[in-house]
């Protein structure tokens, strides 16, 4: 990359909640027009209902990203935190299982994301394989062990208050979406405002150099995949709440898009640059496609569809922008 | 030996691997080292192994494809719509038609890569997004099963029976895949794109300032992985005889995978057909062996993760940097 | 005798700012030439023009090889015989020698497929041409950095060169490296073919050029006959400055000892290394390249740690297990490599400054206070008089000379007791040295203990209280720039002739 296309990234990356906020309200305003029903309090709550768990996997991919890696194990960890808290409850009566048992089992869920993030970050860090290699070799482990205890089938019957948690509302906000707030929130502040998030941007722009100045960058790698296996715990949780389920293989297709949502959130593909708020922007966007074109009587994959093609035209458009700031100089 | 140590490290290692693993599997299970299992093999590994070399070419020139799998069910369903519409066809044909629609799907990867300077991993989830996404959409994610005869029917190209009356046989995905290993290894060795490819992959400002065709590089590059998938999908859906949307979404990751575990690296410049092969080949003995051994197939890919998070961290880690490491220990 | 390239009115202009202004430039058939200037002053630009990299401004004339030219693409200029060495992305690391050599007979569509036997014959040619030989087969990553720089040679004569520009061809060169390849050059102009040679070691330029033209600010100077040039008439065109010397003439070993290091040896990179550095000292350490100046540094700033001896800081003895510990115990190391050690080229100026002294940010509840952050990067850039537009644009933007600056600041800020200063004038024009120095000898007068790390051999010379000279790997004599001459320290190094 050169100097002159640094210089520019960043300018964008600036103007960036600026213009994806414009086009969250041009969009809006279409599908406003086109269908009474899209600013309904139905379509709004259950919009606020389908976000999250796509978020907060975002969430749990952006970190790695910004160090300059990805981790592509996200989706199984989910699912394998999910199934440890499953588990538990069952072990524990299934529907009778008493609140302990729900804290405990996410005490569990929680270690299995720990562990499967703490064991990429070491890898990565110890051994400098490619973090894409070691999470897909993490996201082929998962998967399996998953599927060797689960046996492929969904695992169900779970107490009330689980349920609760996953669709309930507090003051007429849907508790998921809470939490994903919450970690937004709580992700915003690490990577702003902690040494940790600090080394996290530094060394995924340069890792050695970020050594040399004294910043342990083993550490930060461990912690900030450890980081991002927690989210996948939380982001379990919640699927386990909403559903009633765990199967391991949900929210598979989430991974690409998670991404995709980073991306579209201006987050440097090579590490080091971006922030939470665009990236949340961008998921409101995405989430709001989705919507307005089911009201319009079209179904997922059209979106799924769409969601690509909005990703290369956003690409394109910063493509172009960036020839048009060249020109004008 | 030595030489071939120090030139193809990776290459040597996977083949000690394997030759380890294939006795040790013999030991323990009498059907291992029968031709009947050795083409069983050749078999199962045929489709992926076709995938694996065209992505190996991708990876060689710097850059990665993630929709390959996805494109190559977008092809089984429009190729089987153009086939009944030229009348049936046959494998001529079909192999013509469906490298043909792969080319055009690497070609619009490409393209975006090269003319809009997007970054490949941007580009082919994007659109991955977008066949996945459209390919459900239109189809409406029907089966297909009414396949042309020649299509569905197995071919077998070389049959021998065996003392006990069982059957071993090769069959056409397996001479498709050795067409497509020799094609991307001349590719790849012989000809002057090939080595443009490895050089672009190496140093790509110092191949724009010699005057490298960038744009050929890229569309040849992506346009034999979309080839690749197009072929690999005609030979997936003549193995299972049948049309599925989704059966070959995750795949891509495999494949990436098994082609990393032969030695291409994900910064571009490095990898060879024997290398990728052989990863293909290694995770394919360790399924195949694990079923002779009686392992549930649930346990399966557990293993193989456990595998290739060992083969990634163990071959990062150079015996002459654990020297260095141990040397340093002892100093302190 | 007609020139080879024969350039007028030549003008380059980026987006409003003139690179270069009505530039001409001759080359003479079987000539050295040299194109001298400080960083940014149009050389890289005019050698991208020649070689068909940029086109320039309306208006220009070019005659190449007698013959008038229009527009002048990449695969022209290289087909007329213009070949460039450049310093930078030149070879593709991981194929064979001989296919780097041989690679622009593969290129292009003249052929379609490869001969390797083929290709190895060209590259055995052109090798012997140029007297060097290579095992052909061996990846070129593999081979150290003087071998690379002749291959870059070599390719550029396989596609017959008749002028071969070479832009800094010695910089990450030894001295005995370097000898073999002004040899190299030798050999080339013997067969009429020219080189433009740019090089920021004047004393070289002088050495093998027949004339230099020298620009600036992306105007020509004028061209000089080598011969009548001198050093500081060479610096004084290139900068418009005239700078007078003179040695740092105090004795202070007898302050208390700051750094002590008896007898520390490391496998392969130095051996039996003693020496100590006194409070408000500025030693110097000079040496040919390899000659294990960084891998000593490395290790005093806990990077790897010696395999005998020991390290006493403030007469403590030291074991430093990572270079975390030797920050806090209070060494600051500034490496050679800013573009990719030194500095996080792609970082913000405030982030890179901040990365050191984080933890002083830090308010309580453990989050990072902007306002304290700003505080301490407005100090620094202040304290040194870094020139920058904003704090948040990243550091790459910066001349040579304020990145270093910046990256002296971010070590300073931790307050250290020790400075090692890994040659801190690369990539920094001549005109912003004597502010680094300015810098290096107040930080001295106040108390700092500096090590300064150098193979200009001057620099060490004008700047230290005392210079060890360092060579395979130990210390060979120590010098006291005040009692001696800087010629005697050259022959030392150098050799009595070069």
């Amino acid at each position: 990359m050169t100097k002159t296309n640094r210089k520019k990234i960043k300018r964008y990356m600036e103007g960036e909640v600026a213009g994806l906020s414009i086009f969250l309200i041009v969009i809006v305003i279409a599908f406003s027009l086109a269908s009474p029903k899209f600013l309904t309090g139905a379509n709004l709550s259950s919009m606020a209902i389908q976000l999250p768990e796509l978020g907060l996997l975002t969430l749990a991919m952006l970190i790695p990203i910004l160090s300059g890696g990805l981790n592509l194990s996200i989706t199984y960890t989910a699912n394998m935190s999910g199934l440890a808290l499953a588990w538990t409850l069952q072990a524990f009566g299934g529907p009778e299982a008493g609140v302990e048992a729900f804290i405990l089992g996410c005490v569990l869920a929680f270690s299995v994301g720990a562990l499967s993030g703490f064991v990429i970050g070491f890898v990565v860090a110890y051994t400098k394989a490619h973090p894409i290699l070691v999470s897909l070799s993490m996201m082929i482990l998962m998967r399996g062990i998953g599927e060797f205890m689960s046996h492929g089938k969904d695992i169900t019957g779970f107490p009330q208050f689980v349920q609760n948690i996953g669709q309930g509302e507090i003051g007429g906000i849907p508790i998921p979406l809470l939490v994903f707030i919450a970690c937004a929130i709580v992700w915003h502040i690490i990577l702003s405002r902690t040494r940790q998030g600090f080394g996290t941007y530094m060394l995924g722009s340069n890792i050695m150099a970020t050594a040399y100045s004294g910043i342990s960058t083993k550490r930060n790698l461990i912690i900030l995949y450890t980081l991002s296996g927690l989210m996948c715990s939380v982001a379990g949780i919640i699927m386990l709440s909403r559903f009633n389920s765990v199967r391991v293989g949900h929210g598979e297709s989430f991974l690409l898009i998670t991404v995709l949502a980073c991306f579209l959130g201006a987050v440097n593909p090579f590490g080091g640059f971006g922030r939470v708020v665009p990236v949340v922007l961008a998921l409101i966007i995405l989430q709001v496609l989705t919507s307005g074109l089911n009201i319009l009587g079209s179904n997922q994959h059209l979106s799924t569809a769409l969601w690509g093609i909005f990703l290369i035209a956003v690409m394109v458009l910063r493509w172009a922008w960036w020839r048009f700031s060249i020109k004008i100089k | 030996m030595e030489k071939i140590f120090k030139t193809h490290p990776i290459e040597a290692w996977l083949l000690i691997i394997i030759i380890a693993t294939s006795a040790v599997l013999s030991m323990l299970s009498v059907q291992y080292f029968t031709l009947v299992n050795a083409f069983d093999l050749l078999n199962s590994i045929s489709i992926n192994v076709i995938f694996a070399v065209g992505l190996l070419v991708v990876l060689i020139s710097g850059g990665i494809d993630i929709s390959f799998a996805v494109a190559a069910s977008v092809i089984q369903y429009v190729a089987f719509y153009v086939l009944s519409y030229l009348g049936g066809g046959n494998w001529f044909i079909g192999i013509i038609v469906a490298g043909g629609l792969g080319v055009i799907l690497g070609a619009i990867n490409a393209g975006l890569i090269h003319y809009f300077r997007i970054i490949s991993i941007v580009v082919t989830i994007a659109t991955f997004n977008i066949f996945f996404g459209l390919l459900m959409f239109l189809t409406k994610g029907v089966y297909l099963y009414d396949l042309p005869d020649w299509w569905a029917n197995r071919v077998i190209i070389f049959e021998h029976e065996m003392a006990n009356g069982t059957w071993a046989e090769l069959t056409l995905p397996a001479v498709i895949m050795f067409g497509a290993i020799s094609a991307t290894w001349f590719l790849i060795t012989y000809t002057s794109i090939g080595r443009q490819i490895y050089a672009f992959g190496d140093n790509p400002e110092g191949a724009r300032r010699i005057g490298i065709n960038v744009v050929a590089v890229q569309f040849i590059a992506y346009g034999w992985m979309g080839m690749m998938a197009g072929i690999g999908g005609l030979m997936q859906a003549h193995f299972m005889q049948e049309i599925v949307p989704n059966a070959l979404i995750g795949r891509e990751l495999d494949v990436l995978a098994a082609v990393v575990l032969g030695g291409a690296t994900l910064g571009g410049g490095r990898g060879t057909v024997m290398g990728c092969v052989l990863g293909v080949l290694l995770m394919a003995i360790i399924q195949n062996g694990l079923n002779l051994l009686g392992v549930t197939p649930f346990a399966f890919k557990a293993i193989v993760g456990v595998i290739i998070l060992l083969a990634i961290t163990l071959s990062n880690v150079s015996f002459v940097e654990l020297r260095a490491y141990l040397r340093m220990k002892r100093g302190q | 005798m007609i020139p080879v390239i024969q350039l007028s009115n030549i003008s380059k202009t980026f987006g409003g700012v003139r690179a270069l202004i009505n530039i001409d430039f001759e080359v003479m058939p079987g000539e050295v030439h040299c194109l001298a200037g400080e960083n940014g002053c149009g050389k890289s630009t005019l050698i991208k023009i020649i070689s068909g990299v940029y086109t320039p401004d309306p208006g220009a004339n070019f005659t190449l090889m007698g013959q008038e030219h229009k527009t002048l693409s990449p695969a022209q200029a290289r087909r007329i015989g213009v070949g460039v060495i450049w310093q930078d992305h030149a070879l593709f690391p991981e194929m064979s020698v001989a296919e780097n050599i041989a690679i622009e007979s593969f290129v292009g569509l003249k052929s379609k497929l490869v001969r390797h036997k083929n290709i190895k014959d060209v590259a055995q040619k052109v090798c012997e041409r140029l007297g060097v030989s290579f095992d052909l087969d061996a990846q070129v990553k593999t081979l150290p950095i003087a071998q690379k720089q002749l291959i870059a040679i070599c390719r550029v004569l396989v596609s017959d060169a008749r002028i071969v520009f070479m832009d800094e061809p010695t910089a990450s060169l030894t001295q005995s490296e370097t000898k073999h390849l002004l040899d190299v050059v030798r050999t080339l102009t013997a067969e009429n073919v020219a080189v433009v040679f740019v090089s920021h070691r004047l004393a070289e330029v002088l050495e093998i050029a027949d004339r230099v033209t020298v620009l600036r600010d992306g105007k020509k100077v004028g061209v000089y006959d080598a011969s009548e040039m001198t050093l500081a008439k060479l610096t004084e065109k290139m900068t418009g400055l005239t700078i007078n010397p003179a040695v740092v003439g105090q004795n202070l070993t007898k302050n208390e000892t700051v750094l002590e290091v008896k007898q520390i040896s490391r496998t392969g990179e130095y051996k039996d290394i003693s020496f100590s550095i006194a409070r408000g000292e500025v030693v110097g350490i000079t040496g040919l390249l390899g000659a294990g100046r960084t891998e000593l540094a490395l290790s005093l700033f806990g990077m790897t740690r010696p395999e005998q001896g020991q390290i006493y800081l403030d007469g403590k003895a030291v074991k430093f297990k990572s270079n975390l510990e030797a920050i806090s115990s209070g060494v600051a190391y500034v490496s050679e490599d800013r573009l990719s050690l030194g500095l996080i080229q792609d970082q913000s100026i405030e982030n890179n400054l901040i990365s050191t002294v984080l933890d002083k940010t830090i308010v309580c509840g453990g989050l990072l206070s902007f306002k304290k952050k700003k505080a301490i990067v407005g100090h620094w850039i202040k304290e040194l008089s870094v020139k920058l537009g904003s704090t948040s644009d990243a550091i790459s933007t910066l001349s040579g000379g304020n990145q270093q600056k910046v990256a002296i600041a971010k070590w300073l800020a931790t307050k250290p007791k020790l400075l090692i200063l890994d040659a801190p004038t690369v990539g920094v024009d001549i005109g912003a040295r004597e502010g680094i120095f300015k810098i290096v000898r107040d930080l001295a007068s106040k108390g700092l203990s500096i090590l300064l790390i150098s193979d200009e051999v001057s620099e060490v010379y004008f700047n230290s209280n005392r210079v060890l000279h360092m060579s395979n790997g130990c210390i060979q004599k120590e010098y006291v720039p005040a009692r001696c001459n800087i010629s005697e320290l050259e022959d030392a190094i150098y050799g009595k002739n070069i």
